[in-house]
């Protein structure tokens, strides 16, 4: 997975949760994702078409979950209270959101889909999609990022024909 | 949070009433705070596109802010619809998509103006000053924070 791709989705998780828990954030480790997904607590799923298709999960152990929601949410919520998994798909959606927006305005294009809260573990990669891992850290825990994009290849050809039209 | 300025209708000084639509609870729950640090009441919520249609028609508010990716029908055409039925809605899409394209396909449609997510405060609230204009006063308020 090029590093063009990724980049966007760093600096926008690192400005919503910056902006979003009023601290600092730092990128924490960076790994390859090779075997089935295993989810480590509340994740929000939100798949991408267009130039390139794929998925994004955000991931959050349930102890900062339940600290990341109270914090948006301004008092302490219990860990069964559905705004903790509600927050952590709005967040999901606006890290995409932004980091989409950035890579339309470069020239790709995409179209992002509602959140969705993911549930299943085991959800394995397709053979040409690589998932990376990014984890960033925050005043309230960790933020796991699993992102898992190709390029179309479909798209990729109706481009060529038409730029050689 | 921080508290601003009350933002009042010109016509008889009430509260501006905002229909909010959003699929996300937490998106919705988040604005309705901010608006109403804005003195500012909520005339209704939607969770879809189509839902905002009734809702409108049901509330007649002052300004709804539209989300744009939602299931059944997204916002932009909800904005649409609203607008050719009522072409003094004033709409503020407030999406976290906000490359050049998106916006000017909202604003072409009938939007007034566009907020990125994550919404901060101080931008929403120049945006409705904005877009309300004469039709909107700001009243002065001690210790407020714009």
């Amino acid at each position: 997975m090029k590093m063009e791709l990724i980049q966007p989705f760093i600096n926008a998780a690192d400005a919503v949760l910056a902006e979003g828990l009023q601290c600092s954030t730092t990128v924490g480790s960076l790994s390859m994702e090779e075997e089935a997904y295993r989810r480590k607590g509340v994740a929000a799923l939100i798949w991408v078409t267009g130039d390139i298709e794929g998925r994004i999960i955000l991931d959050l152990d349930p102890q900062t979950a339940v600290r990341v929601a109270s914090k948006f949410a301004g008092t302490e919520l219990p860990e069964s209270d559905t705004l903790v998994r509600e927050t952590v798909c709005e967040l999901a959606n606006e890290v995409t959101g932004n980091a989409i927006t950035s890579l339309n305005d470069q020239g790709f294009h995409f179209r992002v889909h509602p959140p969705i809260l993911h549930t299943e573990d085991g959800s394995k990669s397709s053979e040409d999609t690589e998932a990376l891992v990014i984890c960033v850290e925050t005043a309230s825990g960790s933020v796991f990022m699993n992102i898992a994009l190709r390029y179309n290849r479909r798209r990729q050809g109706e481009r060529a024909v038409a730029a050689g039209q | 949070m921080e508290q601003f300025a009350p933002v009042k209708r010109s016509k008889d000084g009430q509260p501006v009433r905002y229909l909010v639509v959003d699929d996300s609870v937490f998106a919705r729950k988040n604005l309705v705070r901010i608006i109403e640090t804005f003195g500012g009441q909520l005339a209704g919520e939607a969770g879809d596109g189509a839902t905002a249609i009734t809702e409108y028609e049901r509330t007649s508010p002052d300004i709804v802010l539209m989300d744009i990716t939602m299931p059944q029908m997204e916002g932009i055409e909800a904005a649409e619809k609203i607008v050719r039925q009522h072409p003094e809605a004033r709409i503020v899409m407030v999406s976290s998509v906000g490359y050049q394209e998106n916006i000017v396909a909202a604003l072409q449609r009938g939007a007034r103006h566009f907020v990125q997510k994550p919404v901060k405060p101080e931008v929403l609230y120049e945006v409705i000053k904005y877009v309300l204009g004469e039709d909107a006063t700001v009243a002065s308020a001690a210790g407020a924070g714009a």
